[in-house]
């Protein structure tokens, strides 16, 4: 698959009913997680990040799109390639890049890295580094909410490769059978690590959702005025207790599967990559039409963006200085 | 001094009074599980919790072990203390990703910002003619996941008291029972206890050898120690009652004042809880060891159906009296 063909049509007029402010603080968000995934791969390839990380870029509609429509005490759980869910969900650059940089102010005091950022504040039940690992845990946290009448819902974040793990459909059954409030959101950004979604998935994505009974939709990955608006009015179904939802966000990851990852042509072409950066890619989109319905010139944006970076720098920077762990914390935290 | 209560109930009866105690004390302790409500499980032990508590805290499940054990971690993580319920130890298996690489891992991970205060209940021992899939012991694989707190209560005293204990530990715990000792029966006082983890209890004193003994095998070692005495052997068994925490100190001690240990448990001998609590007493007590400490575990086999095979593949009384007496060179 050459072309960018992995979106349905755009859902237009969605985002008319926000306010410029929130429609301004959705488009810094974006702007933020693309900020803090370039600073993410600036310090891999500075050598001062220990290990690797996965890289949202192009996916950041996604994140922003169904957080936004959260509250702050809703419940996500998040993958491997979650610093864009932690953002979006509330957590601060300075502490997501101490955890990634491995130091004591991160968000799991250095212990759990750039696929473990969990955070009990913004509702995070953390990231997860076995695909599919974290779709009982949602539930989970579903279920705490529904047998303790809080009102709360879970959003399972995970890719298209997490389909492939029997677990989920285990627990789709199970949130079905209980009427969980629990949305799962699978975001296909079409490879599985180095292999084409098409070569690992057979039949319908959205048919397996549908056989639960459970109701499944697909939106533009791309798009994040569709995306919130769909998972907004997903969110207040689920939220009223209907029972889970299921929605299908097609989008692409423009980096490799992580940093490392940068010849990648033995799986997909260059050309695919530029059509979907060229066409496709979601804070262009936003910026369009946001100039277009005149909310905000593109020095309004501009301006924004540059705030951003100051921010984004500012916390890099902050991780950089931060202190490592002392050794005797080594043996802390293995029980409550 | 007042009259004490004395009363016996059999261990699948102390470990169902302390669920239900459990559940009275604290809404959010509930159990999950296959028929774990009106089928009370196929044991029994869960029979009339459904009653008491309702379907909304005793769940019925579909069959699938992963999958609601993992809502149990999530569950746990965000406000209840759920039991889940493994009908055969030999179905952990299939619940692996869940217990050992979430559930141990959350509070670690997460820098001590999540907890997961959860139970899961499981079997294990052989002699059922259950053959190779619903027969096996696996409490040696959680004891080596750090993360993880692992119980093997070997009578009714100690199951009521450590289930109690499980269910209020803010961390995960597992919690084997041996499925052939639910009818066993020994005295469980009415009023409260508890009974904390990594406390091994002394089952009997004796002077001239150490048999420490886990779950299914303290009986074993009871019985042998019988014979031992009739032979002029006075033997000390001791129950560590948790492989973790392990109450290492309790163990070196008895084996320094016997002067030889033999460690018996149902799991496999290879790489098991024989060969962690060996190497403990072996380094703890060298200098007042009169022998090397023996091993006594389960044959390295798939366990089979066969009767006869199947009893040749457990440790017997037979086989550790024969043991602590070579080691005590009586013959």
């Amino acid at each position: 698959m050459t072309t960018a063909t992995n979106q349905p049509k755009s859902n237009s007029g969605a985002g008319s009913e926000l306010s410029t402010e929130r429609l301004l603080h959705m488009y810094k968000q974006m702007v933020s997680i693309r900020l803090f995934e370039e600073q993410v791969n600036d310090l891999y390839t500075r050598a001062l990040m220990p290990g690797l990380a996965h890289l949202y870029i192009g996916e950041e509609a996604v994140a922003v799109g169904i957080c936004e429509a959260l509250n702050r005490d809703d419940y996500i759980t998040s993958t491997h390639r979650g610093h864009g869910h932690c953002l979006a969900k509330g957590a601060a650059p300075d502490r997501m890049f101490a955890e990634l940089l491995g130091k004591e102010a991160g968000y799991c005091r250095g212990k759990g890295g750039s696929m473990h950022i969990a955070d009990p504040k913004s509702g995070n039940l953390g990231a997860n580094a076995i695909v599919g690992g974290s779709v009982g845990i949602a539930a989970g946290a579903a279920f705490s909410a529904k047998h303790l009448g809080t009102k709360q819902v879970a959003v399972c974040f995970f890719g298209e490769g997490a389909l492939g793990q029997g677990l989920l459909y285990e627990v789709m059954n199970l949130a079905r059978l209980w009427d969980l409030p629990v949305i799962y959101v699978c975001e296909n950004n079409m490879y599985n690590e180095y292999t084409h979604f098409s070569e690992t998935t057979a039949g319908e994505i959205l048919a397996r959702p549908a056989a639960f009974g459970i109701p499944a939709e697909s939106v533009d990955g791309q798009d994040v005025r569709a995306i919130y608006a769909t998972a907004k009015r997903i969110v207040d179904q689920v939220r009223s207790g209907k029972g889970p939802a299921f929605l299908l966000c097609n989008t692409y990851r423009y980096k490799g599967h992580h940093v490392g990852d940068v010849n990648r042509e033995y799986y997909r072409a260059k050309t695919e990559e530029q059509r979907w950066m060229a066409e496709r890619d979601p804070i262009k989109i936003f910026t369009d039409w946001i100039t277009g319905q005149k909310l905000a010139d593109q020095a309004k944006l501009d301006e924004i963006q540059s705030r951003a970076k100051v921010e984004i720098d500012a916390a890099a920077e902050f991780a950089i200085k931060a202190d490592y762990p002392g050794l005797d914390e080594v043996e802390e935290d293995i029980y409550a | 001094m007042p009259e004490v209560a004395v009363r016996e109930l059999t261990l699948g009866e102390a470990v169902r009074e302390a669920l239900a105690e459990e559940m009275r004390r604290d809404p959010r302790v509930c159990l999950i599980g296959e028929d774990v409500a009106e089928a009370g499980t196929p044991f029994k032990v869960l029979s009339g919790l459904v009653e008491e508590f309702g379907k909304s805290r005793v769940i019925d499940t579909p069959i699938s072990e992963a999958g609601f054990t993992g809502v149990a971690v999530g569950a746990a993580m965000t406000g209840l203390r759920p039991v889940v319920d493994i009908m055969f130890g030999d179905f952990v298996t299939l619940t692996m990703d869940q217990m050992v690489n979430q559930a141990a891992k959350v509070h670690y991970m997460s820098g001590g910002a999540w907890k997961v205060p959860m139970v899961m209940r499981a079997t294990l021992g052989a002699s059922r003619r259950s053959a190779a899939q619903h027969s096996q012991s696996l409490h040696a694989w959680f004891s080596h996941i750090p993360g993880l707190k692992v119980v093997l209560p070997s009578t009714p005293y100690d199951a009521k008291g450590l289930m109690k204990t499980a269910i209020r530990d803010e961390n995960p715990v597992i919690f084997f029972e041996d499925k052939m000792m639910f009818k066993f029966k020994g005295p469980v006082p009415t009023e409260e206890y508890t009974i904390p983890f990594g406390v091994a209890d002394i089952k009997r004193e004796g002077d001239d050898i150490t048999i420490v003994a886990t779950s299914s095998m303290v009986q074993v070692a009871l019985g042998a120690a019988n014979m031992l005495e009739e032979i002029g052997i006075s033997a000390e068994v001791v129950d560590p009652r948790t492989t973790w925490p392990l109450d290492e100190k309790t163990l070196i001690e008895s084996a320094k004042k016997t002067s030889r240990a033999i460690v018996v448990d149902e799991g496999y001998e290879r790489y098991g809880v024989t060969a962690e609590i060996a190497s403990v007493i072996a380094t703890g007590a060298f200098y007042d060891l009169d022998a090397p400490v023996k091993r006594i575990g389960a044959m390295h086999v798939p366990v089979p159906f066969s009767p006869h095979l199947e009893d040749a593949t457990i440790p017997s009384e037979q086989q550790v009296f024969e043991a602590a007496r070579a080691m005590c060179k009586r013959t």
